[in-house]
């Protein structure tokens, strides 16, 4: 690098100013600018869905008519998809810690990397500006189902194009972490002395970069539709509103990977060093990644069984859904035998990953639930559906996010947090989200729809405990951001390793200087997860 | 304490990145027409007879002789990359050149094909292109989506040479360093290949 400066002070130190933050080349700062910009938006989405279980605490319209119900589940959606849970953990702890994890001091594609967060801004602005002008924010849900996306008056057009915009900026970081990994890895580091996070955030990035663009050129199609108004996907004008379906899930289901994969990367880091253990089956953990991503191409139909397709392609698609579950259950199995007679230390971050196991097992089991035919008819479009792909979502990704951001906070910001408020934080959400969702589960199985703001009265004990876990869970969440917040500001300084990790981030000072590293970093020769 | 070096850094000079950068981008593009092939074929299937009556009022003639220039445009491209690699920045620019020249003719074409149909109301939203049958609207809507989106792909390609040759002009692309110029060469060959694709399609099945 052309300015050698000296190498000791933080990376915050080598810049002052607003411009230094948001035209940095520096792959932390840009992990931070993701970081306060995804929290931001989560809290945004956070807090529409509080609103949504308000409203349902008791049948009939009382916080809000239908519409106004169905805007808020829509941005609900949008926001907490495109705006939080896909950037989340690639776009924050991948940017942060990929270049360290594989021992170089950047990305591939520094500028690069700056204006795929410049695009997700510019994707977020204009999702959000549906708020203000016509008839108010999309009310399709966040699928954009044809016919009625093309039809209805509310805003879809902008809320789509903003959604191509963040995909553009998905594919970028994705093109951008293959580029690196296969480029810039420590002189030694070979595929398989790789550490798992990268490994998962290898296979996140290739659906990053293939799937992508399906979704893309489906939502264009759907604004050039509603401009010139030309039935491509209403019927009424000769379209077939499934095709629009199989597009939207082409991208949208390989989607759900690049939400979870990177997670189960996290998890792979976290357990480990907890359990003072080397992570059991490393290569099946690391091939299991690949075999998610190429596996999770093939099972899109699943989410239109009862939307008209032919009986065969109906047991393809739900074997194939069966199939996928597979490599992920072979993750969760060599994660308990890593636990199996290691040392566990129960920091918050590992609570977290024993949080995920169990929630993502619950996410993953009720998936084939919904994967297999009979069944699936039963409880297609109901809350079981919502309760589910929560489970995986947040229960899944969600948790490790929160993990990811305990167990590397030090590292960032060079402080300790609070661990018994941490913890207390953890039981509430942990709580809370249970409540919340499994209720969400029984109420699906009873018969309740999604996306109705009204139900019959039947169901309102269970929508009232519902409503009762999402305040827990919100405390919850309250109480982990106020503790972030105040250690960062006063938290004792931390140490370069306080978790005795072995991965390479812990060879570095917390907070790292510019170029990461201040002195060579050391490779184990028995492979990243060496506890000697 | 002694200054470590970084030999894999991120900013270090890096051509295998940026060519495997650009063909990951590459790949993305062809996803992007790949939707649209999908598209295409099952409308095919479902209107067979409406897209064969549509497909007959396109310009077999134009369309032939824009694969040809199109074509003849990826050879010079290439042409242009062997001349920068042996030094001959002269010939490269002058090839690059041809290679806008032939783009421009390639939207002239375009442009002269797409007014007629336009003359004759064959859009949607005019009178003549509002009595088509659904399964005809839905060709014709594809012909200009698609050919359309190539288009813009044709004119940013374009804009990409344009920069390039103002780089080796001010010396920043140069036969020790052109990485930048076979990217370029290799976004045109895509803008190339999808045309090979799009003319079949809209001009040739009957």
């Amino acid at each position: 690098m052309s300015n050698e400066n000296n190498n000791t002070i933080s990376f915050y130190e080598t810049g002052k100013g607003i411009f230094s933050w948001i035209f940095t080349l520096d792959h932390k700062r840009i992990a931070l600018l993701y970081l306060y910009s995804v929290a931001t938006f989560f809290l945004v989405g956070a807090t529409l869905g509080i609103l949504m279980r308000l409203e349902l605490l008791s049948p009939g319209s009382d916080l809000m008519h239908a519409k106004t119900y169905n805007q808020i589940f829509t941005l609900h959606g949008v926001i907490m998809i495109f705006l939080f849970i896909i950037p989340s953990i690639p776009a924050v702890f991948g940017n942060f810690f990929l270049p360290i994890m594989i021992g170089t001091d950047d990305v591939a594609f520094p500028k690069l990397n700056l204006l795929s967060w410049w695009l997700y801004i510019i994707g977020a602005m204009f999702a959000l500006s549906t708020l203000l002008f016509g008839d108010g924010p999309a009310d399709t849900g966040w699928t954009f189902y044809a016919p009625y996306s093309v039809k209805t008056g509310t805003n879809v057009s902008m809320a789509v194009l903003a959604a191509f915009i963040l995909g553009f900026s998905s594919i970028l970081t994705g093109l951008n972490f293959i580029v690196t990994i296969h480029r810039l890895r420590l002189p030694g580091m070979g595929w398989f002395q790789m550490p798992l996070f990268p490994w998962a955030l290898y296979a996140t990035s290739w659906i990053q970069v293939l799937a992508t663009p399906i979704i893309g050129i489906t939502l264009l199609m759907i604004i050039a539709e509603r401009v010139i108004g030309i039935g491509l996907f209403d019927p009424a004008l000769g379209g077939d509103p499934i095709l629009y379906q199989h597009l939207f899930w082409i991208y949208s289901h390989p989607a759900v990977y690049i939400m979870a994969l990177p997670a189960m990367g996290i998890v792979s880091e976290l357990i480990p060093t907890f359990s003072h253990r080397t992570i059991f089956g490393y290569k099946a953990i690391a091939y299991s990644s690949m075999a998610i991503a190429f596996i999770g191409y093939f099972v899109w139909g699943h989410h239109m069984f009862t939307s008209g397709m032919s009986g065969d392609a109906r047991v393809i698609f739900s074997v194939l859904t069966f199939l996928v579950a597979v490599p992920s259950a072979i993750k969760v199995f060599n994660w308990v035998a890593t636990l199996y007679k290691g040392s566990i230390e129960l920091k918050t971050p590992m609570l977290y990953a024993l949080a995920f196991i169990f929630q993502f097992l619950i996410g993953g089991l009720t998936g084939l639930v919904n994967g297999a035919l009979a069944t699936d008819i039963h409880l297609h479009d109901t809350y079981f559906v919502v309760g589910h792909f929560h489970y995986v979502m947040f229960g899944g990704t969600g948790f490790a996010f929160i993990g990811a951001l305990h167990y590397w906070f030090p590292k960032i910001y060079g402080k300790m947090y609070n661990e018994k408020i941490a913890k207390t934080g953890f039981t509430f959400l942990f709580t809370g989200f249970n409540i919340l969702y499994f209720t969400m589960l029984i109420l699906g199985i009873k018969g309740m729809p999604r996306r109705y703001y009204d139900y019959l009265p039947e169901f309102q004990p269970l929508h009232v405990i519902a409503t009762v876990g999402s305040w827990i869970l919100f405390t919850g969440l309250i109480i982990i951001i106020v503790n972030l917040i105040r250690s960062k500001r006063k938290g004792p300084a931390a140490p370069r390793n306080p978790w005795g990790g072995v991965t390479l981030e812990w060879q570095v000072p917390s907070p790292p200087p510019l170029q990461n590293f201040d002195k060579k970093p050391i490779l184990s020769k028995k492979g990243p997860y060496d506890f000697k | 304490m002694a200054e470590y070096l970084m030999v894999n850094s991120g900013h270090n000079r890096d051509d295998q990145a940026s060519k495997l950068g650009m063909w990951l981008f590459l790949f993305t593009e062809l996803l992007l027409f790949g939707g649209l092939f999908l598209v295409y074929s099952v409308y095919r299937y479902m209107n067979q007879e409406a897209f064969l009556q549509a497909s007959l009022h396109l310009n077999i003639a134009m369309g032939t002789v824009n694969t040809a220039v199109l074509l003849t445009s990826s050879l010079t491209v290439a042409m242009s990359v062997s001349a920068m690699q042996k030094g001959n920045i002269k010939v490269s620019i002058n090839l690059l050149i041809l290679t806008l020249l032939f783009a421009c003719t390639f939207l002239v074409i375009k442009y002269f094909e797409w007014s007629a149909k336009i003359g004759h109301g064959l859009f949607p939203g005019m009178e003549h292109y509002n009595m088509l049958e659904p399964g005809e609207k839905l060709f014709f809507f594809l012909y200009y989506f698609m050919t359309g989106l190539h288009g813009l792909h044709v004119i940013i390609g374009g804009i990409f040479i344009g920069i390039v040759i103002r780089k080796i002009k001010t010396g920043k692309v140069r036969p020790d360093r052109y990485i930048l110029l076979e990217n370029a060469g290799l976004y045109w060959h895509l803008v190339d290949i999808i045309w090979i694709f799009l003319f079949p399609l809209f001009y040739l099945i009957h």
